[in-house]
């Protein structure tokens, strides 16, 4: 048992590994191949420009060396935290990351709040009392929701409950935490909106399923109140998938921040990849979809391995 | 709305087409009118149009709606009517192109991997993996960070983004198709594995695929739209939908709504009314 378990453990590791690794060489290759010779850019542009003093730069750099050498000694680079020096800015990448990222934190979180609670709350609702008008409202609304873009959704908030109402800041992100809820509280709507429709959609899927099962039914016929049945028959049992699905969008959110923070000016990670693109400052670029893509694989496999946890069959099912 | 591209969505959209399917005849008529006035509205844009989409008019700059603009004005005076008749050329055919970039490779990696199975099958498999590793936008957001932003490398890069899916998709029907007695008839006739994919597994398929593809679309048009709003796809002085709203998004704080309200409205709207056709469309292509 315990043999099988560090196996299990280990394999899922080693796939983590491979993939990380995988995603990162394309990061690191797409830059490498990227048309234009950075040492030019890196020597301050191609007007007196020696070429010793490219050589130099070069050599500096390392410029000089084969793929896989520069792309080894970048990967240690990053493991040891070292992530280069931004063009732009000249400062350590890291510290530009680190000094923007509780902010993207703030805003994934915050959003991850919003979208359980009115996500799952909807598909609660939309499978008690299915095949109503409430069943096809809640279908309909988070449909609709989900086909409009973060930024259109961002637009109209901030048109509405920004500029009209004047309830809510239209920028920044604020200080302090009630001050920080209120700034980012029109971000992380826009962000949890197009999420609603899948979230609501597997929770009453699995309620649904949940329901059919013959110990629901048992549970009825002894007398067990109505409430109760949902509350502990229910949705225990439909919590596997609902749980999953929740750490997935969660785990997409990073990335959805990127056109959010953008749309609000909120000086996030996402906001900084958006701006390292637009003046070539690729080794910022190259570390905030590094940490993205990190993200999103450790947090995707984290919510897989915790699957078995809330739902001792899906083991069962899985050996 | 980044999530379609990972698996785990897949199974989600069940209930959404049987819901969709329920009330089909009003919801697909009404969205089916709204999209054909739409297509006709951007092919006849120039007969439609009041304005030329770019003529400046710095004295009549963000005028409300009125008799001379009916949508009213951007900051430099442009017509918003205009603008967005125009801009619905490049937001509805650019997906279209995406999705033909993404269909020609996905259908060609799927049915390889179908077909030959073994390592050819692995390797394409390995490789949607490293993909869906890149959440949402991510993927195409590192295209365009080395090749440089425009219109022609985000439909690209998308199209290679949107290719895992469909090559998942076209690989899953390729395999029960393979199985099928009339190609072991080919075979045994000296057919070449070539010849029987491109003359009749593919068409075969077609129908389902493309079915598949329609319900891409809004996705797409979304993906695109987001692209141009962030400045990695269309370009000044064109008037995509998602590079207005983002020309229009300053105007907003000085209390003029429309320049950013008008594009994204047709964004959204477009979106649903695909989604709602779509749906339909591929119910009925995937099941004849």
């Amino acid at each position: 048992m315990a043999l099988r378990l560090a196996l299990r453990v280990g394999r899922r590791i080693t796939g983590v590994l491979a993939t990380l690794l995988a995603a990162s060489f394309v990061i690191f290759a797409a830059v490498y191949a990227a048309p234009g010779d950075p040492a030019v850019f890196l020597a301050g542009g191609r007007d007196k420009l020696t070429p010793e003093r490219l050589a130099q730069v070069r050599a500096e750099y390392h410029l000089d060396e084969p793929l896989f050498v520069q792309y080894g000694r970048w990967l240690w680079d990053c493991v040891h935290l070292d992530l280069g020096r931004s063009f732009k800015y000249s400062d350590q990448v890291a510290d530009l990351v680190a000094a923007r990222f509780p902010t993207t934190l703030q805003l994934v979180l915050y959003a991850t709040v919003l979208f359980v609670v009115l996500g799952v709350g909807a598909g609660i609702l939309a499978a008690v009392k299915r095949s109503t008008w409430v069943d096809s409202a809640v279908v309909g609304v988070t449909t609709l929701a989900a086909s409009v873009p973060s930024f259109v959704a961002a637009i109209a908030l901030v048109s509405f409950f920004g500029v009209r109402l004047g309830w809510f800041p239209v920028t920044g992100s604020g200080t302090g935490f009630l001050d920080t809820v209120r700034h980012l509280t029109l971000p992380a709507l826009s962000l949890a909106l197009g999420a609603l429709a899948l979230v609501s959609r597997v929770t009453r899927q699995a309620m649904v399923d949940a329901a059919a099962s013959d110990h629901v039914e048992a549970a009825r016929a002894s007398g067990v109140p109505e409430r109760d049945i949902v509350r502990r028959h229910v949705l225990r049992n439909a919590l596997g998938p609902i749980v999953t699905m929740c750490g997935l969008v969660m785990a997409g959110m990073l990335a959805g921040t990127v056109v959010v923070e953008t749309a609000f000016g909120l000086s996030g990670i996402g906001s900084l990849l958006v701006g390292a693109i637009n003046t070539h400052d690729f080794p910022v670029a190259q570390a905030v979809l590094l940490l993205m893509v990190t993200g999103y694989i450790v947090v995707t496999t984290l919510v897989d391995a915790v699957h078995p946890l809330l739902d001792p069959r899906v083991e069962g099912a899985a050996r | 709305m980044t999530a379609i591209l990972n698996e785990a969505t897949a199974p989600a959209s069940a209930p959404a087409l049987a819901a969709v399917r329920a009330r089909r005849p009003l919801g697909v008529l009404v969205a089916g009118t709204l999209l054909a006035l739409v297509v006709i509205a951007a092919a006849c844009a120039p007969l439609l149009a009041p304005y030329a989409p770019d003529t400046i008019d710095l004295s009549s700059s963000l005028v409300g709606t009125g008799r001379d603009h009916l949508l009213g004005t951007d900051s430099s005076g442009q017509d918003l009517l205009s603008r967005a008749l125009y801009g619905a050329r490049s937001s509805l055919v650019a997906p279209l192109a995406l999705l033909a970039v993404a269909g020609v490779l996905g259908v060609s990696l799927g049915v390889l991997a179908a077909w030959r199975g073994g390592w050819v099958d692995v390797l394409v498999s390995r490789l949607t993996d490293v993909m869906y590793a890149f959440p949402g936008l991510l993927f195409t957001v590192l295209i365009i960070a080395v090749f440089g932003a425009g219109m022609t490398t985000s439909v690209l890069a998308l199209g290679l983004a949107f290719t895992p899916t469909v090559a998942k998709y076209t690989r899953s029907l390729a395999l029960s198709e393979a199985r099928k007695p009339y190609v072991d008839a080919y075979r045994v006739q000296g057919m070449g594995g070539l010849r029987i994919c491109a003359t009749h597994v593919v068409p075969n398929l077609a129908r389902a695929i493309l079915g598949y593809l329609v319900v891409l679309f809004g996705e797409a048009l979304m993906s695109l739209a987001t692209l141009s709003y962030l400045g990695f796809g269309a370009q000044p002085p064109s008037s995509d939908w998602g590079l207005m709203v983002q020309e229009g998004q300053a105007a907003i704080v000085q209390g003029a709504m429309l320049p950013a309200l008008v594009p994204g409205t047709a964004i959204a709207l477009v979106v649903v009314c695909f989604n709602v056709v779509g749906v339909w469309a591929a119910d009925r292509l995937g099941r004849q």
